[in-house]
């Protein structure tokens, strides 16, 4: 934990009772919809304070079911959700929302409010807060997410990159302990990616949890320390992201490939080799990485 | 594919004709298209690129007549789809020719089954029971979605209602299919089977495709064309080689190039200069090959 940056960061908070080290424990995890559609299997998964992970694997895999799971949408059929130290079981969605926040895939699905300032005061509104803490607070989120100048907008009438940042300021003025990202960047052009993806590094730099669920895989090995990969309601693999991306005969079972960077990688791995004796290349998550091999290699 | 779409394909042969097009939405006052033109020939893929707002979901929507049929607003100029002027033909009528998949998947399923889904556009079409059985066990294996017949849409993934889409588009056999967005909530293989199946299509039947995207690395490897569009104007229509490698447009239009290109550029702003530029992967790998070979060359000698 970074308490100094948070501190820095003006996101003064308090440090949930129990001080638990895990921001999420999934324990034994089965969920089945009404239906009988059995999406998650026996899920065992810890996340520590402070981890910025990703969560990948094929349409259908039970990456939403997990994340519903998470944020006390829906409870465990069998298992239990222990989020910041309080089992989803025993908690109401309400509250929940004061410790994970969720960002929904189509930030239009999410918005309401008239204006972006109504939008963001919403939730704090709901914590019965003062109305100058509540003010306090949605200063801060849209700072946060560099909207303050469009506090008056109408939200549908701004840009996609701007309507998901307003859902995004919405979520952090709860001050949540963790934030979700479910598939944030669908439909964002380059600019829109990066700028969420930058909110959710400073949020991560700024001591908190970041959950980011995607298929944009250059963004995994971009933004994320830690990689789950589920693969038909079990987990498949979960390890450092850059262990997770050595291995893709394993990421394909869940029809995924590495970012095309990750696999000019290992299409050059003997070349860089035989240009550099007595050195094994890393498998690489960036274009930077690879360049900087390729000018190693190079050098004389 | 049981029966070609239209006959033969005929190369060259236009297919889309957009002349001098202007449109802006009811009730605004900025046109959000601003004088396009360009033409697209049978059996032609083009990749519609832009930044948000650039005008790409609207450019889709012209070709297929929902504007101005449904949306009002305001166009000048001309839409020619397959012979038909869009500003005179009934949308059920261009519905035949131009077959459509929304970027919103959820604001395009109705139906309480997959198969019925599947089935809807086919049956409009009065085609023939068995032809429709044939079709909806087509369109569901190229999209991954075997087995899942009986299943209500609502109960899929994201990605698997995107699928669904697809395929419904599919079935319907269409001369012209135009998608926005298609491939934006599916997983990366998923992604390249949407892009080699439209190869498909166009090769074996020659359908026409327009689809607008910002997976450059599938562009490059795909499409025939790219149509950049900023701020509502058209400002390159040419093939992905010329326009990945126009790095100012790419700046300007916060275009996302392939990895392999970042790669090229990476490299040369750190004193390697390799023979070409690469959008593909493996032209690019190619390249450094040779480069540490050469190097490894010198060093011996």
């Amino acid at each position: 934990m970074k308490e100094s940056r948070v501190k820095s960061e003006q996101r003064e908070r308090q440090v949930p009772a129990g001080g638990s080290e895990y921001a999420i424990e999934i324990n034994n995890l089965t969920f089945t919809y009404p239906g009988g559609f059995t999406a998650l299997k026996e899920i065992n998964l810890k996340v520590k304070r402070n981890e910025f992970v990703g969560i990948i694997g094929q349409n259908g895999a039970g990456k939403s079911t997990l994340l519903k799971n998470i944020t006390g949408l829906l409870k465990p059929t069998k298992g239990d959700v222990i989020v910041v130290g309080v089992n989803t079981k025993d908690s109401t969605v309400a509250d929940l929302a004061t410790r994970v926040g969720f960002v929904l895939q189509n930030p239009d699905r999410q918005l309401f409010a008239p204006t972006v300032e109504e939008e963001v005061s919403f939730g704090p509104k709901n914590l019965k807060l003062p109305a100058d803490e509540i003010k306090q607070r949605v200063q801060e989120a849209l700072g946060y997410v560099g909207l303050l100048e469009q506090k008056d907008a109408f939200p549908p009438a701004l840009s996609k990159g701007d309507r998901a940042k307003v859902v995004i300021a919405s979520v952090l003025a709860m001050r949540p302990e963790v934030i979700i990202l479910d598939e944030p960047t669908t439909g964002q052009d380059f600019r829109g990616c990066h700028q969420i993806m930058g909110i959710a590094s400073r949020f991560h730099e700024a001591g908190h949890t970041v959950l980011v669920v995607t298929h944009h895989m250059a963004l995994v090995t971009e933004y994320t320390q830690r990689t789950i990969v589920l693969c038909n309601g079990t987990v498949l693999m979960d390890g450092e992201t850059r262990e997770v991306f050595s291995h893709p005969e394993m990421l394909r079972q869940t029809f995924i490939v590495p970012p095309q960077i990750t696999q000019a990688g290992t299409d050059l791995k003997e070349a860089l080799m035989a240009a550099r004796r007595g050195w094994t290349p890393r498998t690489v998550l960036t274009v930077k990485e690879l360049g900087e091999d390729i000018v190693a290699a190079m050098k004389p | 594919m049981s029966e070609p779409v239209s006959g033969k394909p005929t190369k060259g042969e236009p297919m889309i004709k957009v002349e001098n097009l202007w449109y802006k939405y009811p009730r605004t006052k900025k046109y959000v298209l601003e004088d396009i033109s360009f033409t697209v020939e049978k059996g032609e893929f083009v990749a519609l690129m832009g930044a948000n707002g650039a005008g790409k979901t609207t450019l889709c929507q012209c070709l297929n007549g929902v504007i101005p049929n449904s949306q009002g607003g305001k166009v000048k100029g001309r839409v020619v789809v397959g012979g038909l002027d869009t500003q005179e033909t009934p949308i059920s009528k261009l519905a035949q020719k131009v077959g459509m998949v929304l970027e919103d998947p959820e604001t395009q399923l109705f139906t309480t089954k997959v198969k019925n889904e599947v089935a809807f556009g086919p049956e409009n079409l009065a085609i023939d029971p068995d032809e429709i059985m044939k079709r909806i066990a087509w369109a569901l294996k190229v999209v991954r979605l075997e087995g899942y017949e009986e299943r209500p849409p609502t109960a899929l993934s994201g990605g698997q209602k995107q699928r669904l889409a697809i395929a419904a588009a599919l079935a319907m056999k269409p001369e012209i299919m135009v998608l926005d967005e298609p491939t934006s909530q599916l997983d990366p293989i998923g992604t390249l089977e949407v892009f080699s199946v439209i190869q498909d299509l166009k090769e074996e039947y020659g359908m026409t495709i327009v689809m607008a995207t910002h997976k450059s690395e599938e562009i490059a490897q795909f499409a025939d064309k790219v149509l950049m569009l900023h701020e509502g104007r058209l400002v390159k229509f040419a093939p992905p080689r010329e326009v990945f490698q126009d790095l100012e447009l790419m700046k300007l239009t916060w275009t996302h190039l392939p990895q392999i290109s970042e790669l090229i550029l990476f490299l040369r702003n750190n004193g390697i200069s390799l023979k070409d530029f690469a959008i593909l992967k493996d032209e690019g790998v190619a390249m450094v090959k040779e480069a540490l070979a050469g190097k490894a060359g010198r060093v011996a000698s």
